[in-house]
């Protein structure tokens, strides 16, 4: 009887354990990301997505809460708010909210909880002046990649024609299809010989930043659009793979056409063989950053625009941006490509803050001189630099893209 | 129709309608045991969504439940209004945007007093709806297209207008979204717990009590289902079929204008791409699974509006893959259908039987 007993308090004991000292673990760190669609997107969120996972592994005891697909047509019954209120239910100290569609909204919740901080990815509101102590921007300079991107294009195309799928127009949309034209434009005349002039380069805007039926253009659609009007390249400037597929599926079909994804590290998956590679977004060391600063205590308002690691631009515990070649770069067009990188990263501040983004000679690789807004205004006169924050705050495509620069 | 039941009937009754919901839960249970997900905690996770658990009530919670049934149960008001008369107005979605635009530009270029400013607000929505609704009224009886062609042709128009809008003459720079209202043109929460705007729950219930007394009292709601069983014979009777069918889309484009103004000037506080975000599609699927029955309306929409709200919680505190929640919900339509179909089938063969087929025996499945 006491044998039994005793064997059951040992049975007990054993299953108790875990659970104490799982209390123990006090040191639990709770973090919030809110997604605008789906993290498994293979593009913009699932970047997201996979930094929060980057720092579950590099921050002892932290633990990941998110929301995904948070937008008034997959989640009418939330809003912004509702989904925080629950993340700091969870114990969230932190909540990154992880698109452009979130920015006022989380400006306003975090006035509503000024204790937690809030990391508005994309964001301007500390630039502009307008957000609280607890409110911070980041976003990756892009820039850097949607010119490599633009690179690859102008080495592979045949036609000359290149399509660009644009989401919603706004100042960060302009400023990364102008920084796509601006490569393009650079190693069509350089590597290929030819006159960038005779570049057809198109932006469409489907309306939103990934395909909503009956709210947006089909991307699907307008991708096969560009291929049937002579572009021979198509680039993904939406959060989602579309180009990349069907340039697939066309090449699939015996046509010469290639696809460039954008914002996941591993989106090139969707057609390997005539992808041309992929500029994408590497979230993971400013998320840690920012954790670390305010499990420490430390947090202080930041507005940080990062740039690549130069001296490995996919140093995955380093660079904010990069790019990963695709296999539809040929090896001749792939040493180019590193040529053209290596010479970007002579320019290149590696930080742009709130605090020097003002300095003179920030120079953001092909953003100088001579170029024209779409209008014909001049951006910028020959040899002069065009200051990051007139880059940031792009108000129109360049001269000669073909493309709307407003929405009216 | 049989009022009378026996105990034993009703006893019955309620075993096949609790065994049609235990059928339902164990398959909601064994989808989310193939999800590698415990039932239980789905469960717990989305009643503590809802605002119960052990610790009590949260106000809060249940506030986010009410705000979603407020529009949800204003379009199904007005859907019960067109189904009665026959009519399948799929436009309802597109009638909620209208109203939420028309309610937009009021809160946009009308400066008011709150209380009038408001006011005026709810009347443009209610205009807005119902113009909207008339529109595939319209072009149904004057251009023989049927309203359900028309309905979703009207819907995508109503999407693209306020697109249109929102990136063009009402953009905010930078934003998909209309700049914010100004506070006073706001509908305000009651307090900061019960974050319920009580103008549009009030609105809510009135409206559904004055649609339940006028389709059950009045000759107009007469006519309507008249029309609804058979225009021809409606027609045949002296019943003006054209006239009722265009003021039964007018009420509830009405209510759905109503609805979409609650979305703008509660819900987000601007004009957003698809405001209504599908709640009209969502009012069609819950008056259809209560066969039209105006009574069992409030007490559906209120299950979805707790399943859909309370699912926010499960989805943050499981992380579970988002498709799930579609899951649970399909069950829970197929619960709703298996519990109605069974006991209807059932009963009604029964009372057939017992009636010697006439045909009032076939009238009880329905009505």
């Amino acid at each position: 009887m006491s044998r039994r007993l005793l064997l059951s308090l040992v049975v007990v004991a054993a299953l108790l354990l875990p659970a104490v000292s799982t209390l123990a673990q006090n040191d639990e760190f709770v973090f919030g990301l809110v997604f605008v669609g789906p993290r498994n997107d293979h593009g913009w969120s699932e970047a997201h997505y996979t930094a929060g996972r980057y720092v579950e592994e590099h921050i002892p005891g932290a633990r990941m809460v998110f929301f995904e697909s948070l937008n008034a047509a997959d989640a009418p019954e939330t809003t912004l708010e509702q989904v925080v209120d629950e993340m700091v239910g969870e114990g969230a100290q932190i909540i990154f909210t992880t698109s452009d569609d979130f920015e006022e909204d989380t400006a306003a919740v975090a006035e509503k909880y000024p204790d937690i901080i809030f990391v508005s990815v994309s964001g301007d509101d500390v630039l502009a002046g307008t957000a609280p102590e607890n409110l911070s921007n980041i976003m990756g300079i892009m820039e850097y990649g949607k010119q490599i991107a633009g690179c690859a294009a102008a080495l592979a195309t045949e036609t000359g024609g290149i399509g660009y799928l644009g989401p919603l127009i706004n100042a960060e949309t302009r400023r990364l299809a102008a920084s796509v034209y601006l490569g393009a434009r650079y190693c069509y005349e350089h590597y290929r010989g030819l006159d960038p002039d005779d570049l057809t380069f198109t932006v469409t805007w489907i309306g939103f930043w990934f395909n909503i039926p009956t709210v947006t253009l089909d991307p699907t659609e307008e991708s096969r659009r560009f291929i049937d009007n002579g572009a021979d390249v198509v680039i993904s400037g939406i959060d989602t793979t579309e180009a990349l597929v069907v340039a697939g599926q066309r090449a699939a079909a015996g046509e010469a056409v290639w696809g460039i994804p954008y914002d996941y590290k591993n989106a090139c998956g969707e057609a390997e063989d005539i992808c041309l590679g992929v500029p994408y977004f590497n979230w993971g060391p400013a998320y840690v950053d920012m954790i670390q600063a305010v499990r420490n205590g430390e947090y202080t308002q930041v507005w940080d625009w990062n740039g690549p690691y130069w001296d490995d631009i996919n140093d995955v515990d380093r660079s904010a941006v990069g790019w990963v070649n695709g296999n539809g770069l040929t090896e001749e067009h792939a040493a180019q490509l590193d040529e053209f990188i290596a010479m970007l990263a002579e320019t290149a501040p590696e930080q742009i803050t709130k605090d020097n983004i003002d300095e003179p000679g920030q120079q953001i690789g092909l953003w100088v001189g001579p170029l024209n807004l779409q209008n014909g205004t001049v951006l910028a006169a020959d040899g002069e630099i065009v200051p990051p924050s007139a880059v940031w705050y792009l108000e129109q495509l360049l001269e000669g893209m073909t493309g709307s620069s407003t929405a009216e | 129709m049989h009022r009378e039941e026996t105990g034993a009937q009703q006893l019955l009754k309620l075993g096949i309608g609790l065994a049609a919901v235990v059928f339902s839960l164990l398959l909601t249970a064994l989808v989310i045991l193939l999800a590698e997900a415990s039932p239980i905690d789905v469960f717990e996770k989305i009643v503590e969504g809802i605002g119960f658990s052990g610790q009590g009530a949260d106000i809060l919670r249940i506030s986010g439940v009410i705000n979603f049934w407020i529009p949800l149960l204003l379009v199904c008001t007005g859907l019960l209004v067109t189904f009665t008369a026959g009519l399948w107005n799929i436009g309802v979605e597109g009638q909620m945007m209208m109203g939420a635009i028309f309610a937009s530009y009021v809160a946009q270029f009308v400066f008011l007093p709150p209380v009038p400013q408001v006011a005026l607000e709810i009347a443009a929505a209610a205009l807005g709806g119902a113009l909207w609704a008339l529109l595939a009224g319209v072009l149904k009886t004057r251009g023989g297209v049927h309203e359900i062609f028309g309905g979703v042709a009207l819907n995508n128009l109503a999407s693209i207008f306020s697109i249109y809008l929102i990136s063009g003459p009402w953009s905010n720079e930078g934003g998909q979204a209309s700049p914010p209202f100004r506070s006073e043109a706001l509908l305000l929460p009651y307090n900061n717990e019960f974050k319920v705007s009580l103008v549009a729950l009030a609105l809510m219930v009135v409206a559904f009590i004055v649609i339940f007394a006028v389709l059950r009292g009045t000759r107009w709601g007469l006519e309507l289902k008249a029309v609804g069983k058979s225009q021809r014979s409606a027609l045949l009777l002296g019943v003006p079929t054209e006239r009722d069918a265009l003021q039964a889309l007018a009420v509830c484009g009405i209510l759905a204008g109503l609805a979409g103004s609650t979305r703008v000037l509660f819900t987000y506080g601007n004009l957003r791409p698809l405001v209504s975000g599908g709640i009209g599609f969502l009012g069609l699927l819950v008056v259809l699974l209560t066969g039209t029955r105006a009574l069992w309306v409030p007490l559906i929409s209120l299950l979805f509006a707790a399943v859909l709200a309370g699912s926010t919680r499960l989805k943050i505190a499981l992380q579970l893959d988002q498709s799930l929640v579609g899951v649970v919900q399909g069950i829970l339509v197929l619960m709703i259908i298996l519990a109605n179909g069974v006991r209807g089938r059932f009963f009604a063969a029964r009372q057939a039987a017992a009636d010697g087929a006439s045909a009032a025996g076939k009238e009880s499945a329905h009505e």
